[in-house]
């Protein structure tokens, strides 16, 4: 097992570097830092401000390789950049100047506090729902379910989101529709409605996914004996259908990592958490170009993070191959 | 990116979208397994129904983007067809008599059956056009997606060695950046519009398609039938395109109606975003963004909100059943 | 103990329907061991599958006869007196070893699950595991206790099914092809076990199978079904000596036999069958 997960961290050192190659040349050959300056400064600069704008940032060094006499080799824009990445010197905001790790540090606490139960919730319900299909076997329930979940798929997050808030918390006046305050158990008022719209907007595919899963467990081989051992079929779900479709799901887990990134990226910015989607959506209208490359960057971490740890649940819950 | 702005080039593009669509399907008839798919698609009542709504939505969305010129500018032949509905001073509500105003309403020139915009626009008219962002999104990301897709899926499957490393390492990369990250950071980097934005959605999309072109190759290959054509002597590139290809073009078109349901989604959230189409152009997800703040009005806006909604959302339900359809009708021993 | 009155099985409904049991008469007595033999697709496994409800309902309809067991009637038994027979009172072994195993369940832990469904009496279970399996011919079998299936070679595997079908017990063991899957060295190993075991305990056998080459030695009668009817039914000698139906020397005229010299299978010609 443990050769298994060695391996596994191996395949990401390339994948890393692609990763920096990758927002690297769309951050600066695609778009060049004289444009960028451009963008960020507006249409009107003065060529001496966007000169000292490139200066300060060490965007005026060569691209590749640095071939001027009497500097260094490396001092170029690309080498430069890959050394800061690697040591998660993740440089200032285009806007403000304010350092990034800053921002995204203060910024992590809010997102967490909604994707994390967001996360749990839908796994639980999605689960729970999916094993209850899959019980009461009824053709006319199935059918409704699976209409439902084709339903709830087919509308955008932010319909979703407009209208949560708009009858819970306009019309209805149960939660607070906007706004967040970091203190203590009253912070969890201003979350009940975003992440219940987060776990409903990603019920629909999860459930329709987990069935088909389970259902296929259930006509394994395995699932027979059982039933042939005299077990009930609540038990042959609980323990025979979960404990192997779970193998199968924590594969699919990592898949709503993205998922939840793009939750949070619209729902904090229409509830007004101050998180890490917010950060994101008002560096797009800004716009903010460092911090949209190093979102990137950490967004990539993430998800290969998620990776590893969908790969390490993924050994323990397998005995072929824990045992390996 | 410029090049989309001339009429004629869009006008062209509709024409060889629909001669594009016109020759897989028609290869499509040659084969057995297409030609047992439709006589079963024929007798699904769901499928058959969302396929019509599609056409609906097709015929809308080709009216608008066939453009003609007129002395008053360039218009679109759904604009033609709707120009004798009135442009309004402001909002009013759904066959209502009067702007809505409630210190002083103004008559309208026409009744309006799902009332009019900020700008007094006809909602029907504009729900109607955005269609045409959404069909363009999805028809041109498909144009990019799928052909990279299916052609390295079918290299790393069929090569394999240092091809299929190659692929995997491209596509993991890929994958590696969550999606939405992607798309955003593409679309801020070339700007808005959508030439741009098939481009970032085509970049992000294609992985899916090479994993399941890969792995259904990868099963095919172990087949007889390309041992057999290896042994007579057909070149790669024979065995490819004419023994490979069309074993797994079923898995295309199905991933290709179910991933136009997913673009349209895309389309809407980035043109929420505020990434996506630009500024002007009719979508929903830009009719979506500009009706946030009217549910907080009073007297409430809610018809412009409602009715780009529900539009988009019968287009993604409709494409949703048929994609399922097409799945049951292609394998019907899965599919219940 | 067991009989089978004019039992029909069907699958689909509307046009799609086709029957796979066309109304079949079968008697197991306590101690008997029956072989039920004919090719894949005659009915034989959805029979035994049957006995205790266990094929999925739909497709299946039990559309007529019954299934007396102990005098009564299987089909009319509702869910907690099923499963009170499964593996309770009739127990399984199916043809292959490695998937009819929880893959992540560990051999002790499948086999305890059977003992704590039926035998609840059963106060130290790690000993009863090591005797069930020590009954099947596991070498060493507590140090076998937490091993996983898939660390287990495919003979192995099936006498841990073995072993789980007799931990409670059973008055009726149905093997469904349990050799099938196995290598020809193997088979042998587990036939002598199943008529090892047939002489320790006292327990019916129904032995499904479709080769007529395994069945002597320990099958007291023979049934031959063909599709979903039963063609020919007597004791096992007197059917391989002297078949009466041609299907039925059909299928006895494919068992290989040592020193003969064939240059080609008998096949069966279904159409002078009908």
């Amino acid at each position: 097992m443990f050769a298994y997960l060695v391996r596994r961290l191996l395949f990401f050192v390339p994948i890393i570097f692609g990763v920096m190659l990758l927002t690297f040349v769309l951050f600066f050959v695609v778009q060049s830092p004289n444009a960028t300056a451009r963008r960020v400064l507006g249409q009107r600069a003065t060529p001496k401000a966007i000169e000292n704008w490139l200066h300060n940032r060490g965007y005026d060094k060569p691209l590749l390789i640095n071939q001027t006499p009497g500097e260094p080799w490396h001092d170029s824009l690309f080498l430069n950049q890959m050394q800061r990445l690697a040591t998660f010197d993740l440089g200032a905001s285009d806007v403000t100047g304010r350092p990034l790790a800053e921002i995204f540090r203060e910024g992590a606490l809010p997102s967490l506090l909604l994707t994390v139960p967001a996360f749990f919730a839908s796994l639980v319900m999605s689960i729970g729902l999916s094993l209850y299909l899959v019980f009461i076997r009824n053709k006319a329930v199935d059918l409704a379910a699976s209409l439902l979940c084709v339903m709830l798929m087919s509308v955008p997050v932010m319909v979703y989101v407009i209208f949560g808030q708009f009858v819970v918390a306009q019309v209805l006046n149960y939660f607070p529709a906007f706004g967040f305050q970091l203190k203590g158990i009253s912070t969890v008022k201003f979350l009940v409605l975003p992440v219940c719209l987060m776990v409903v907007s990603g019920l629909g595919s999860e459930v329709r996914l987990f069935r088909a899963l389970f259902l296929e467990e259930m006509g394994q081989d395995y699932i027979r004996t059982a039933r042939a051992k005299g077990a009930s079929t609540a038990v042959v779900l609980l323990r025979h259908v979960l404990k192997n479709g779970m193998i199968n799901l924590i594969t699919l887990l990592v898949a709503s990592l993205p998922f939840l990134i793009m939750g949070s990226l619209l729902l904090e910015n229409f509830f007004g958490i101050p998180g890490l989607g917010n950060v994101l959506f008002s560096a797009i209208q800004a716009p903010d170009f460092a911090v949209v490359q190093a979102s990137v960057f950490l967004g990539s971490l993430l998800y290969l993070g998620g990776l590893l740890l969908t790969d390490i649940c993924y050994a323990w819950a397998d005995p072929r191959i824990r045992l390996q | 990116m410029k090049m989309l702005d001339q009429i004629w080039v869009q006008n062209l593009c509709v024409v060889a979208g629909y001669s594009l669509l016109g020759t897989v399907l028609w290869y499509g008839t040659r084969s057995d397994r297409w030609r047992a798919a439709w006589k079963r698609l024929k007798a699904d009542v769901p499928g058959m129904g969302a396929l019509f709504v599609i056409f609906a939505y097709l015929l809308v969305g080709t009216l608008e983007s066939l453009t003609i010129s007129a002395e008053s500018g360039n218009l679109t032949l759904l604009q033609k067809l709707a120009s004798g509905v009135p442009q309004e001073k402001s909002y009013s509500a759904p066959l209502a008599k009067t702007t809505l105003s409630v210190a002083e309403p103004k008559p309208l020139k026409a009744v309006h059956l799902l009332g009019t915009d900020a700008l007094g626009r006809d909602t029907l008219v504009q729900t109607l056009r955005a269609t045409r962002s959404a069909l363009w999104i999805g028809g041109l990301t498909s144009l990019i997606y799928i052909p990279l897709g299916v052609l390295l899926g079918m290299m790393a499957g069929y090569f394999r060695g240092w091809v299929d490393d190659v692929v995997q390492f491209i596509y993991s990369t890929v994958a590696a950046v969550p999606e939405i990250l992607m798309l955003v950071a593409i679309l801020m980097v070339l700007g808005k519009g959508l030439g741009t934005m098939a481009i970032a959605l085509g970049i992000t999309g294609w992985v899916g398609m090479a994993r399941l072109i890969r792995g259904e190759t990868l099963r095919q290959v172990e087949r007889p039938y390309v041992a057999a054509a290896k042994a007579m002597g057909q070149s790669h590139w024979k065995i490819l395109s004419s023994h490979l290809l069309p074993n797994v073009m079923h898995l295309v078109l199905i991933k290709f109606v179910l991933g136009f349901s997913g673009l349209v989604l895309a389309e809407a959230i980035l043109s929420y975003l505020g990434v996506g189409v630009p500024v002007g152009t009719p979508s929903w997800g830009a009719m979506i963004d500009a009706s946030r703040s009217e549910l907080s009005r009073e007297p409430l806006v809610w018809w412009n909100l409602t009715a780009s909604s529900v539009a988009l959302f019968i287009l993604v339900l409709a494409l949703n059943f048929f994609g399922d359809a097409l799945r049951r009708a292609f394998d019907p021993k899965r599919g219940e | 103990m067991l009989e089978i009155r004019n039992l029909s099985i069907d699958f689909g409904k509307g046009s799609a329907r086709v029957q796979a049991v066309k109304g079949i008469n079968l008697t197991i007595a306590t101690g008997e061991t029956l072989a039920l033999v004919g090719e894949s697709g005659s009915g034989k496994s959805v029979t035994g599958l049957a006995l205790t409800r266990l094929l999925p309902e739909p497709p299946a309809v039990y559309s007529g006869g019954e299934i007396l067991f102990d005098g009564q009637d299987v089909l009319k038994m509702g869910a907690a007196d099923l499963r009170r027979l499964r593996g309770g009172k009739i127990a399984y072994v199916f043809q292959e070893p490695s998937t009819s195993l929880n893959p992540v369940f560990t051999i002790r832990n499948q086999i305890a699950e059977a003992l704590e469904l039926h035998r609840p009496e059963v106060e130290d279970i790690d000993a009863e595991v090591v005797r069930c399996l020590d009954m099947v011919g596991i070498v060493d079998p507590a140090k076998r206790l937490h091993d996983y299936p898939h660390q287990l070679s495919g003979g192995m595997q099936q006498r841990v099914m073995i072993a789980m079908a007799l931990a409670c017990r059973p008055q009726l063991l149905v093997a469904d092809e349990p050799t099938t899957a196995l290598d020809v060295t193997v088979q042998a190993q587990i036939l002598d076990q199943l008529r090892l075991l047939k002489g320790q305990v006292r327990m019916g056998m129904l032995l499904i199978t479709h080769n007529f080459g395994i069945i002597g030695g320990i099958a007291d009668r023979v049934a031959v079904m063909f599709r979903g009817n039963i063609v020919e039914e007597g004791p096992t000698q007197s059917v391989l000596r002297d078949p009466q139906h041609p299907y039925t020397k059909a299928l006895i005229e494919c068992i290989p036999k040592l020193g003969q010299r064939r240059r080609r299978l008998t096949t069966i010609d279904h159409s002078i069958l009908g």
